[in-house]
């Protein structure tokens, strides 16, 4: 026979999980803000992700700190970070997880191939999203009036580093490698089209995976094709090894790539291969712009060096709040107006949004691998 | 590179093939035990390269493989005697199972114990080139070339001519006949898994070097393709393991190589990976017992 007791905590038990479930948090309520922040926390671009979340953070601690009032009541910001590891399928439930925990504002994701199916999810709950580094063209074509993003798109990134390669590089053979993700994908095609638009030959197009390491079958086809310059589209745990690859092969083209590329952790990986190699990243150089010295400082000193895209993500929050503010509210449906009008002087630039979310006018630096460490080469203006 | 991945792979397997046919277990694990050994051997080198110890760069790698081999089989002892003994009697199924659980355990370990990022190689091995009749071989691939050739050899010479590896090839076709000769069947399996893993973790070590990083879950695909190796030389067979993972290891790169231009740009070389286990597909359905394997009955 069964213990009475037993039975006794196990209807306890389930009377507790049934009514802990039950009832969607109001964000707003009690003087808490939750703003979520998704990036790939775990896996191979793990480093990129706790980057993302660390110049949030560092946003909303200042906020925090300064003291933050909306329509007269002191309120309190909650940064819920969660780790999407890069993958789509994950970014989706994670999206959910965010919206039935009552954020009112997102920001990511890092990648754009998680970017672009979570915002479905937050278009349809009506939250507000920022990315701080999704550049796929495709993540504000959908016409979502909630997808916003701080960094310029591939198609201006690829078209300025297709007409780099040809008209400054010199390159009329080229071989070009993506990792068949949204982003790199996207990068690699737009790249194609400016570079084949200047006259360049594409003599080979490469496939691989977000997962993969060896890359000696493809760059070994390429080396055959004599290429004067090989582009990557894709980040950096892929581009060391291909770049170290690409020594060990004898592969003497120039390697080019975006802004996935144009991290320390690149310079780790391929070690004394990575001297040479150029890769763009669009706004300006962190030093050039105003406050951006302030912020290194301030970001080196609590987090250690920056990898790529944490004056984004620290940009990104403000321009939410700074809405926010404007609306005299955090209601998603009251500041989301005011976001889209926003005209915001940030570490990483002037943020204007244009119709479609994307950030207005833009510029793009390329920088070079000099004596193990990145040096900016020369920025190229956008004229939209 | 081709010759370097085989190379690399194909020989540390030969022990799994062989109790494959009298255990009836397929190791599922060794894949991490290799992923273990390579582990180990660069938190090894990490910590002796950062404190700046002055030792030419492959005595330092010399160290960090003394460290991951004992690391190893203690590794692959705990495995065999807490996974593989108890189920020595269960149905074939129950080993299988167990095996692919002692995978993800020991993934997951690796991960809170290393981390999720890809941990570097530091550079401190010799990375001179030499072009060969067109092709271009580092010293770390000839390195790895003579280092598996001697340990292949080595082991062979073991099996076939001492007497722990006639005692193994009994335990291999009949661990109760050759118990009633004098064997002692649980000692000389777990000798063989030992011995096994010590040489996974060489090969964990040459993975790691050849690439310059490792991660946690390395060990999923390297034991899935050395077990399709295997297969496709012939399960039970020293000679034919050798061939499937020179031949598999072929396959793949010129697969991967040139399959872009034999479809037309349909298929990409993204499918790199697709090939071993096509290839491992057409060997089960024309040829099951593999290139070289004996066409071995079922056991009354």
């Amino acid at each position: 026979m069964k213990s009475p007791v037993l039975n006794a905590l196990l209807v306890a038990a389930m009377a507790a999980l049934a009514l802990g479930g039950c009832g969607k948090h109001d964000g707003t309520a009690s003087n808490i803000i939750k703003i979520g922040s998704v990036a790939p926390l775990t896996g191979p671009q793990a480093h990129l992700g706790k980057d993302n979340e660390n110049g949030a953070r560092l946003a909303v601690d200042e906020i925090n700190a300064a003291g933050l009032t909306l329509g007269g009541k002191k309120m309190h910001i909650d940064l819920l970070s969660e780790d999407d590891q890069a993958d789509p399928k994950t970014a989706t439930t994670v999206a959910q997880k965010l919206v039935d925990s009552g954020i009112v504002g997102v920001i990511g994701h890092l990648n754009s191939g998680s970017t672009i199916p979570a915002s479905t999810i937050y278009h349809d709950a009506g939250i507000p999203q920022i990315s701080p580094s999704a550049t796929a063209i495709a993540y504000t074509a959908q016409g979502y009036n909630t997808a916003f993003r701080v960094m310029t798109n591939d198609e201006q990134q690829g078209h300025v580093l297709g007409q780099y390669a040809v008209n400054k590089l010199g390159a009329k053979k080229i071989a070009i490698i993506d990792d068949r993700t949204a982003y790199g994908q996207g990068l690699a095609d737009e790249f194609a089209k400016a570079a084949k638009a200047a006259g360049a030959d594409i003599v080979g197009r490469e496939y691989t995976t977000d997962k993969s390491t060896d890359f000696m079958a493809i760059l070994t086809s390429i080396k055959s094709k004599a290429p004067d310059l090989v582009f990557f589209g894709g980040m950096d745990p892929q581009a060391g090894p291909m770049a170290k690859q690409m020594k060990q092969l004898g592969l003497t083209a120039q390697l080019l790539g975006g802004d996935g590329m144009q991290t320390p952790e690149f310079i780790k990986l391929a070690g004394a291969d990575a001297e040479g190699a150029i890769a763009s990243n669009p706004g300006l150089t962190l030093d050039a712009m105003p406050g951006g010295k302030a912020f290194r400082e301030k970001f080196t000193a609590r987090f250690g060096p920056i990898q790529n895209y944490a004056p984004y993500a620290y940009d990104a929050v403000y321009v939410m709040v700074e809405a926010m503010k404007r609306a005299g509210s955090s209601e998603p449906a009251k500041y989301l107006p005011e976001l889209a009008k926003t005209d915001y002087q940030g570490v990483t630039g002037k943020i204007r949004f244009d119709s479609k979310g994307d950030v207005s006018g833009g510029a793009v630096t390329l920088y070079q691998v000099k004596n193990g460490a990145w040096h900016p080469l020369e920025t190229v203006f956008s004229d939209k | 590179m081709a010759w370097c991945w085989a190379a690399c792979m194909h020989w540390w397997h030969w022990v799994t093939p062989w109790f494959t046919a009298s255990l009836e277990l397929i190791n599922f694990a060794h894949g991490e035990v290799t992923m273990v050994g390579a582990m180990v051997a660069l938190s090894v080198i990490s910590a002796l390269v950062g404190s700046g110890v002055e030792l030419p760069g492959i005595v330092i790698a010399l160290l960090g493989l003394l460290a991951a081999i004992p690391a190893c089989m203690a590794l692959g002892f705990t495995i065999e005697r807490l996974a593989y003994r108890p189920l020595r009697n269960a149905p074939r199924l129950a080993p299988l199972i167990t095996a692919i659980g002692v995978s993800i355990v020991l993934q997951n370990l690796a991960m809170l114990i290393w981390g999720r990022q890809y941990i570097t190689f530091p550079p401190i091995l010799p990375q001179g080139r030499h072009q060969l009749l067109g092709a271009t071989i580092t010293d770390i691939q000839i390195v790895i070339l003579i280092t598996s050739v001697v340990l292949m050899l080595a082991l062979t010479l073991l099996v076939k001519r001492t007497r722990l590896g006639r005692a193994m090839r009994a335990t291999a076709q009949s661990p109760q006949i050759a118990g009633l000769m004098g064997v002692n069947a649980n000692t000389v399996i777990s000798l063989t898994f030992v011995m096994g893993s010590a040489l996974a973790a060489v090969a964990g070590v040459m993975v790691s070097a050849y690439y310059g990083l490792a991660h946690y879950y390395m060990g999923f695909l390297l034991g899935l393709k050395a077990f399709s190796a295997a297969v496709l030389g012939g399960i039970g067979n020293l000679a034919g393991a050798m061939l499937g993972g020179l031949l598999l290891g072929v396959i793949e790169s010129l697969g991967a190589g040139y399959i872009g231009d034999f479809t037309g740009g349909f298929l990409g070389s993204n499918y790199q990976d697709v090939f071993a286990f096509f290839v491992l597909i057409l060997v089960l359905v024309f040829r099951p017992s593999g290139l070289l394997g004996e066409r071995v009955g079922e056991r009354a």
